[in-house]
């Protein structure tokens, strides 16, 4: 027995003659869902054809779609005269895209409540009957389908010839390597070129300058810039050094109070670092060592820096190390002095790495 | 010769006729038109993820006639005041245009963004519906992965997308993105390096994400898309347990055409809400962000919803160094863990479930009957501690905002979410355990004893007792009903389901005064015209 005669005729069922002239439309469909074994166990009009509940139904689902009709183009006269032109303040700019949103949801909300109206008001309620078929193949269809397959194999002969198999295997893996090559020799990029990673903006110029500490707008910056307890973003004072070329760079220049840069002078003391502060200024790294975010709120009663991306905090008075959240490293500190003229520069670039975490970092 | 006469009539026969002539289609679209689909409301929430594809398919062919993917540093000169003179990139300034300069442009880059939004909390939910229900169990298990496929590349594509107007929240989580590569042992510094094209930010990287973004994902998303439907479409939805379903059969509408209605009309009404959305709720307003700038941030800083996990994993991490002191020292940083490891093992366990599960019950059947979450409770319970677990890390990615509103300390916050996230999921999986042996057994109960009434009798012997209404009609011998079986579905648990509720009258200005069907299982008409009820009463005659 076979799965393909059941199909034909389940339940042993005569397929009906569908030219018969006494069948009505409704039974040749009945006869269809039975060839694809579904059966109309259940079909039941909801409404009755010219009552007061058909002619109501009709009438909301026509409302429906008139009332798109009337959305749609309510958006489109919206969408060509009102002033749309952003102004400052309150403009009527400022109710263009939400009166485009509302007509333009209303016109599609009107088509698909009246669809969803018409399909479950107004057509009859069914319940079919469909078999699943989801049983596998016979033993025998399968052990065809597997015969058929291994004699293929056969009839290649690699099991005779395995030197065809082999030289293909061999032909074909520089292939896909040639494939791969150009997507990887392409893209691919050496980190430690230039010593980038290790850089940044404030490396000493080639002959020897020292780089200035400048702000965002690229000037340079006096001691008596920065009040006591204040604290300020600076840039190295090179082309491109207040922009997301050199995005290592950012720094934060912070004038501590006299007790607090004591022990800070302290903390540097112990770490070696004796003579990265000038007076009682310090320069950490802005960029968090934890994902590279701006470590940016300073809190200044208690001294701590605190990453808003993942609320790492370091204690900017004990070499800004980490003191909560996933942070592992202290920010590193970049030396700094006063030159001639009197501004702030770096005396030499960061000693430590910048930035996340990776695997080389020394 | 004589001139034939064109008939209109019989034109649509002829046409029909050609068409089959030619290709052969009359059989397959008989069955097409006839397969038989399984209705319930569950069913319904796979098909808003694909509605809002189809939207973001839309919405973003329009996008990129407009957006310009190159990170060339440019002086903003559109309509938008507070930010003329600005440097910025290519790519954020064209998105301003997109928001002020383009007329219309505003509601479609919101449509797109609340789309995507949709998308995902739609399979997420789609997703959770498919596990309680125990829909992976075989045969599905291939779709159950491709499900689970779909909500990663759906993640990636959600997050090259954000990437792109190159604004100043999009830059911090793409410089976050860069520091999670950086952190992969061994190889990181050279992933980043070779994807940015040099260090962090580059020049490139926007362009490449944007080819990412409108061609190669959204590729992949129709190819496992077509994939998941075809599926569907070839081992047949599941459906509940009911009257006349069996594992063998599928209850349902033929597909044409009351259930093609209802699913365009519904595909009509998400496209609908997702207007409103992007036209009434304010989006990702990037002009008030600025241009990305390596050293300005804000707090409150959060990503799109479905990468919040991600972002709470990493705040909760603790600070966990692994130092290998070989040559010059190399390290693995704690970043790595929360924000690689994680979404690996989260992708592994959940596209191995369905074997883990059939593995441990020994269970190789085919199933296409669904179940109650309440009557697998392992499973439940699993799902239960998985899903506290999503939530405790969502919430402690907006840890920062939830001390703020609250006034809570952010490193209690961030404490909170540790311990929880540890402790809240063995407490949900045990609770809900107990829950769903409780709802089991009341099921037991009712189809035991019968329907509560509310009905409080006095005995003669002065007790009192609430009657009950057993679901079978009373056999002669002892005056007690038959226990019935439990066979899977919805038991009645109030008189309302019983057609005790008061007939309902429909019309408001036309009242019809036919008493509407009382539903026995919601959603579903009888097989069989239900036998005649009887009014139930206190049990006293009211002669």
């Amino acid at each position: 027995m076979s799965t393909h005669t059941e199909h034909q005729a389940p339940q042993g069922r005569e397929p009906l003659d569908v030219n018969d002239p006494r069948l009505s439309r409704f039974d040749i469909v009945q006869e269809g869902a039975r060839r694809d074994d579904i059966e109309i166990v259940h079909y039941e009009p909801q409404v009755v054809p010219g009552s007061k509940a058909e002619r109501r139904l009709t009438r909301t689902v026509a409302t429906m779609f008139l009332l798109t009709g009337v959305a749609a183009t309510a958006f489109l006269a919206i969408y060509i005269w009102w002033p749309w032109n952003w102004e400052a303040g309150r403009g009527g700019d400022k109710y263009y895209t939400p009166l485009l949103g509302v007509t333009l949801g209303i016109a599609l909300l009107g088509i698909g409540f009246g669809i969803l109206t018409w399909g479950k008001k107004l057509l009859p309620k069914e319940v079919s009957i469909q078999d699943r078929h989801d049983q596998p193949g016979s033993p025998a269809d399968r052990r065809i389908t597997g015969e058929t397959m291994l004699y293929m194999a056969d009839e290649l002969g690699v099991k005779r010839r395995p030197l065809l198999g082999i030289s293909l295997l061999a032909g074909l893996a520089p292939v896909g390597a040639v494939v791969a090559a150009p997507l990887v020799g392409g893209l691919i990029s050496n980190p430690h070129k230039n010593n980038q990673m290790f850089t940044t903006g404030f490396k000493p110029a080639e002959d020897g300058k020292r780089i200035r500490l400048v702000r965002e707008d690229g000037r340079p910056i006096r001691p008596a810039d920065v009040s006591v307890g204040g604290q300020l973003t600076v840039f190295p004072g090179i082309d491109g050094g207040v922009s997301n070329k050199h995005a290592d760079s950012p720094t934060l220049l912070i004038h501590l109070r006299e007790d607090d840069a004591q022990k800070s002078r302290a903390a540097n003391e112990r770490k070696g670092h004796g003579d990265y502060m000038w007076g009682n200024y310090v320069a950490f790294s802005k960029i968090c060592t934890h994902a590279g975010c701006p470590a940016s709120l300073y809190e200044q009663q208690t001294n701590r820096l605190l990453c808003p991306c993942h609320q790492s905090q370091f204690l900017i008075t004990d070499n800004a190390m980490p003191v909560f959240g996933p942070a592992n490293r202290p920010l590193p500190q970049l030396p700094i002095e006063v030159d001639e003229e009197g501004f702030f520069v770096a005396r030499s670039d960061y000693t430590e790495t910048i930035g996340p975490d990776f695997w080389e970092r020394p | 010769m004589k001139r034939r006469k064109f008939d209109a009539a019989a034109l649509p026969a002829k046409t029909a006729g050609a068409v089959d002539d030619r290709f052969q289609v009359a059989t397959p679209l008989r069955k097409l038109l006839n397969k038989v689909f399984p209705d319930h409301w569950s069913f319904l929430l796979g098909e808003i993820a694909l509605f809002s594809f189809i939207v973001l398919l839309l919405t973003g062919v329009f996008l990129t006639f407009f957006y310009e993917p190159a990170m060339t540093e440019v002086v903003y000169d559109g309509s938008y005041a507070p930010l003329r003179g600005t440097p910025m990139s290519a790519a954020y300034a064209s998105s301003l245009d997109l928001s002020f300069d383009v007329r219309g442009g505003l509601i479609m880059r919101q449509m797109h963004h609340w789309a995507a939004l949709l998308f995902m909390a739609a399979i997420v939910v789609h997703m959770l519906r498919v596990f309680f229900t125990g829909a992976f169990r075989k045969p599905r298990e291939t779709n159950w992965i491709i499900g689970s496929l779909l909500f990663w590349v759906g993640f990636l594509a959600g997050f090259t997308g954000y990437s792109l107007p190159d604004d100043g929240l999009s830059g911090t989580g793409l410089r976050i993105a860069s520091g999670i590569i950086l952190s992969i042992p061994v190889i990181g510094s050279w992933v980043s390096s070779s994807i940015f094209g040099g260090e962090f930010p580059g020049t490139i990287i926007i362009s490449r994400f944007f080819i990412a973004h409108v061609l190669l994902i959204p590729g992949l998303l129709v190819a496992l898309i077509s994939a998941h439907l075809g599926l569907v479409f070839k081992q047949k939805h599941t459906q509940w347990p009911g009257p006349g379903r069996t594992n063998e059969n599928v209850v349902g509408e033929r597909m044409f055409p009351r259930y093609a209605l209802k699913q365009g009309g519904f595909f009509m009404v998400v496209f609908g809400v997702i207007a409103l959305m992007g036209g009434l709720f304010q989006i990702n307003p990037i002009w008030y962000f600025g241009p990305y700038e390596a050293w300005v941030v804000s707090a409150a800083s959060q990503p799109d919803w479905y990468v919040m996990f991600l972002d709470g994993s990493t705040r909760l991490m603790p600070a966990w160094e692994i130092s290998i002191p070989i040559g010059d020292g190399y390290v693995i940083p704690p970043l790595f863990w929360p924000t690689v490891v994680l979404p690996g093992i989260l992708v592994g366990l959940s596209t191995m479930y369905p074997f883990l599960e059939a593995r441990r019950l020994k269970d190789y059947k085919h199933h296409n009957l669904l179940q109650r979450p309440r009557d697998v409770p392992a499973r439940t319970a699993v799902g239960a501690m998985a899903v506290s677990f999503y939530i405790v890390l969502t919430l402690s990615g907006g840890n920062d905002v939830i001390a703020d509103k609250f006034h809570i300390s952010l490193n209690a916050m961030t404490w909170a979410g540790r311990i929880g996230l540890l402790v809240v999921p063995p407490l949900a999986y045990y609770f809900t355990y107990r829950i769903c042996l409780g709802l089991q057994q009341h099921d037991r109960e009712v189809l035991a004893h019968g329907v509560e009434t509310g009905i409080i009798k006095r005995l003669p012997d002065g007790r009192f007792v609430e009657v009950h209404q057993p679901l079978t009609p009373v056999d002669g011998h002892d005056g007690h009903a038959p226990a019935l079986d439990y066979v899977g579905w919805v038991v009645p648990k109030k008189m309302n389901r019983l057609g005790a509720l008061g007939p309902a009258i429909r019309g408001f200005f036309y009242p019809i005064e036919k008493p509407a069907e009382a539903p026995v299982s919601p959603g579903h008409p009888p097989v069989e015209p239900r036998p005649e009820r009887e009014e139930i009463g206190s049990g006293e005659s009211r002669r």
